[in-house]
């Protein structure tokens, strides 16, 4: 797990368990190209039968059996088993609603972010819904930045000409999020 | 959800004895008839050998985030969850929630839900 590193800006709790936090246009345009990337990346996945215009038929439908091959998506969907064959077969049963969950937190971060800001406001349960999609964004950026617990690749402390740099600002940045939406929620 | 129907008959289960029958779903038709009495009334049951969800050590997931996913989705006190964050951490996993497998596929699901990386096993 990861202790915050760096600073930026912070939600604030408002009356009835919500959360508010002002963005200004830049941090706006970037959280909504991030989340946007993650509801692509998401997908409604290799389901058979997803895009049946028949509802009966998607409720049945049945999720994949393989791990996905992109790490930060076998990441956002990992193995519940040690056994391969278990937890193929957890997989086709759940991988679904868990990508459905996953592109509904990532469509309440727009939907917010197009209310207009500077100030977003959020409700509890788009408060919620929020943590999640800046969790499952960390996790993303996470991988594909390799992060380690004690950052022997030195991802903190980049030169500024470093390709990575600003993936890295955007990691911390979204940490910082994370951060105090969950002491928000906790209060 | 039907992932606990999808499971093949788990021949190398133990009988299951009714140890959580307050949430276990109805018996199948085979495990009525391996509770029948009248096939070994000096059988003890034994009871259910408990399912284990693991939480896993990960560099990304935020200590106070997992904090919070124990304090919200199991209900357990801020000491607990602040406890269990720290056996995560520092010896790499912590056992999280026991009880039925379907439990356990449960908690698992909703600890992917959240991002964390958990599994199920079974306690030996």
């Amino acid at each position: 797990m990861a202790r915050r590193r760096g600073r930026a800006g912070y939600f604030e709790p408002t009356p009835g368990g919500g959360a508010a936090i002002t963005l200004d246009e830049v941090e706006v345009s970037i959280l909504r190209s991030l989340a946007v990337q993650l509801l692509e990346l998401v997908g409604p996945g290799d389901a058979e039968g997803a895009d049946d215009a028949d509802p009966l038929a998607r409720l049945f439908a049945e999720g994949p059996s393989k791990p996905p091959d992109d790490p930060a998506l076998a990441r956002l969907f990992p193995d519940a088993y040690e056994d391969a064959e278990e937890s193929s077969e957890f997989r086709r049963f759940t991988e679904n609603d868990l990508r459905a969950r996953k592109r509904e937190d990532a469509l309440a971060m727009i939907r917010a972010l197009d209310a207009g800001g500077p100030v977003v406001e959020l409700t509890a349960d788009q408060a919620r819904q929020w943590l999640g999609g800046l969790n499952d964004l960390r996790l993303t950026i996470g991988t594909r930045l390799e992060v380690t617990e004690d950052d022997e690749s030195g991802l903190y402390h980049l030169p500024d000409s470093d390709p990575r740099k600003p993936l890295v600002m955007a990691y911390l940045w979204l940490g910082g999020l994370q951060e105090t939406l969950v002491e928000t929620l906790l209060r | 959800m039907g992932v606990v129907s999808a499971h093949p008959p788990d021949t190398t289960a133990p009988p299951r004895s009714g140890t959580f029958a307050a949430s276990a779903p109805a018996p199948a038709p085979s495990e009525v008839e391996r509770t029948d009495p009248g096939e070994a009334p000096f059988e003890v049951p034994e009871p259910d050998v408990p399912w284990v969800t693991l939480v896993h050590n990960d560099p990304v997931n935020l200590m106070s985030y997992v904090t919070y996913v124990f304090q919200t989705y199991f209900g357990y006190s801020k000491g607990k969850a602040t406890k269990l964050m720290k056996d995560v951490h520092y010896k790499g996993r912590a056992v999280v929630s026991s009880g039925t497998r379907e439990e356990m596929e449960r908690d698992v699901q909703a600890m992917h839900g959240y991002g964390l990386w958990a599994t199920l096993s079974q306690d030996r």
